[in-house]
């Protein structure tokens, strides 16, 4: 059977190809930007679950990537001139060029260590860029109005912008599948399982975890330019909110690590949540809090996850929802 | 010669673990390790395989220097192991886990034709209805065998089993000496750990002694027994393995 014919394969595309293509052609300002914190929110969660679902390893930096990859971007669109999907692959090569040469070292550790580590990383990367002037230092960049009117002034452009990031967040959810469903996939649920014996197995841990890291900081970085450039500016407090690390967790915990489906739907059930605790007056202020509380309900009680509790009580669904 | 150990040191802090052992293992051989509690048995294997590497010492696998060379690298080459203490994958399937080895061993099968090749290993082990099962769900004697197909499906040249009889009863012990009989027919050699007496006794061409590190004792199976050294060191009462042999 080939992949398209499997439903855990195209069931999470056609949701989000259809939503998306529903933005477009209903073409209201408000829905694309409640789409796009959506879909930004999905590509981002099935990133981390690439390198946290199918490796075991807990990233709670992972928002440098987004933070770094977001300001090369910026920086190249705005104040170079490129055109906003080369910025975007930029902005993406540079996060996985990071990723690379960090997992290097910090792969190395294990368990809590690494996840300090990178909490370490996104601290680091945020004093720098605070001190780092091409990039504008502590205040930043505004975006370059003549970058707009390359695709037609500023409406368009944000039109333009949720058009990428709806593919991109396509390609996430494919990566995902097919990263889950390779040899090398394989190799990284070992390792996950049992990181000693795979490597008596033959797995090269070392190199599949860098690569897997790189891979899962490749797409943060694309969506970090995708979203700076829509705001209009970026600055180092808005790049590297270790709080967006956290939210990023939750949802993959929330959907079901280690699932294609989980950070999909995690994604969409915590902004929805998110949204609501929001708006409401009780709860305005405690977001975070609740967020930090459903983390410890999820982990005590559903590890596995919304997806991942499905899959282990209804027979049926294994194969759909992957 | 498939295997040869020269001079093999290991040392944690203040202890230890292994000095000077050499020994070689002859293409076809099983070879039985066995010693006391602690005498560093599973460091041999650990040393043997890249889980550590030694402070001195030499080890040479199909003609080739493997000293200190990372585990992964070393399987790679056709030398594949069992742990004493079982570590399965548990969130995956018994299949998946035997998948591992065959994708990963010495030849890198892709994952369809490792698929083909875990139901062959499954199916040499007895385990090929299970397949599909968590390999949590499994009991120790079926971990034991996940184990060994695992490192079957890797297409070793030699294996190093670890225990794989300890913990079962007498008729599981039974089918497991036939399963491993078998493996060595198909050509592999064998270095194997045991604290079940008449089983390593019986299915061993030679038999190596291992106590507080240092390798006391050589050769066939009746003269070892009958080495006064090992039975002071391990058997204790020289009675008792006459008993043994004669079971």
């Amino acid at each position: 059977m080939k992949v398209w014919q499997k439903p855990g394969f195209w069931l999470p595309l056609v949701i989000v190809l259809v939503w998306g293509g529903a933005v477009l052609l209903i073409h209201q300002d408000t829905m694309r930007e409640s789409a796009f914190v959506l879909l930004m929110a999905v590509g981002l969660a099935s990133s981390l679950n690439i390198l946290l679902g199918y490796t075991g390893y807990v990233s709670f930096g992972h928002i440098v990537f987004f933070g770094l990859g977001g300001y090369t971007g910026f920086y190249l669109l705005s104040e170079q001139g490129w055109p906003l999907f080369a910025s975007a692959i930029g902005g993406g090569l540079l996060s996985a060029f990071i990723a690379g040469l960090v997992g290097l070292a910090v792969l190395r550790l294990r368990g809590a260590y690494f996840a300090l580590a990178t909490i370490g990383i996104n601290e680091a990367a945020r004093a720098f860029v605070s001190n780092f002037e091409p990039y504008g230092g502590a205040t930043g960049m505004f975006v370059n109005f003549s970058a707009y009117q390359k695709y037609g002034g500023p409406g368009p452009a944000l039109w333009t912008t949720f058009t990428f990031l709806w593919i991109t967040t396509m390609v996430v959810l494919v990566a995902s599948y097919l990263v889950k469903h390779s040899r090398f996939g394989l190799g990284l649920l070992a390792i996950r399982e049992d990181e000693d014996a795979a490597m008596v197995m033959g797995v090269k841990a070392p190199k599949a975890k860098t690569i897997t890291y790189v891979i899962s900081a490749f797409f943060p970085g694309v969506i970090g330019t995708l979203y700076f450039f829509k705001n209009g500016n970026i600055e180092p407090g808005d790049a590297f909110q270790l709080h967006m690390s956290i939210e990023m967790l939750v949802m993959v915990m929330l959907g079901g690590m280690g699932t294609v489906m989980g950070p999909l739907v995690g994604a969409v059930g915590y902004q929805w949540l998110r949204g609501y605790l929001l708006t409401s007056p009780i709860f305005k202020d405690l977001h975070l809090a609740v967020a930090g509380a459903m983390l410890l309900v999820i982990i005590l009680f559903v590890p596995a996850g919304l997806v991942g509790w499905v899959r282990n009580h209804v027979q049926r669904l294994q194969k759909v929802l992957e | 010669m498939i295997l040869q150990v020269y001079d093999l040191t290991k040392r944690f802090g203040g202890l230890q673990a292994l000095s000077d052992v050499t020994f070689d293992l002859h293409t076809g051989e099983i070879l039985g390790l066995i010693g006391p509690n602690g005498a560093g048995k599973t460091t041999l294997f650990n040393v043997i395989n890249g889980v550590y590497t030694p402070e001195r010492g030499r080890v040479s696998f199909r003609g080739e220097d493997i000293t200190g060379l990372p585990s992964y690298d070393v399987a790679r080459l056709g030398l594949a192991r069992t742990h004493q203490v079982v570590r399965p994958l548990h969130e995956l399937t018994v299949r998946e886990n035997v998948m591992v080895g065959a994708c990963y061993g010495r030849e890198k099968h892709s994952l369809k034709e490792a698929r083909r090749l875990a139901d062959g290993s499954l199916d040499k082990v007895g385990l090929l209805d299970r397949g599909d099962q968590p390999s949590g769900s499994l009991n120790v004697s079926q971990k034991k065998r996940l184990e060994l197909a695992r490192a079957l499906a890797a297409r070793p040249y030699l294996l190093l089993l670890d225990e794989v009889l300890a913990g079962l009863n007498p008729s599981e012990i039974a089918s497991m000496m036939d399963t491993v009989r078998a493996i060595r027919e198909d050509g592999i050699s064998i270095l194997m750990i045991e604290h079940v007496m008449q089983a390593i006794m019986s299915i061993s061409d030679r038999i190596l002694v291992l106590d507080y590190g240092t390798l006391i004792a050589t050769g066939a199976p009746e003269e070892v027994a009958n080495n006064p050294q090992v039975i002071e060191a391990y058997l204790g009462d020289p009675n008792m393995t006459a008993r043994l042999l004669a079971e």
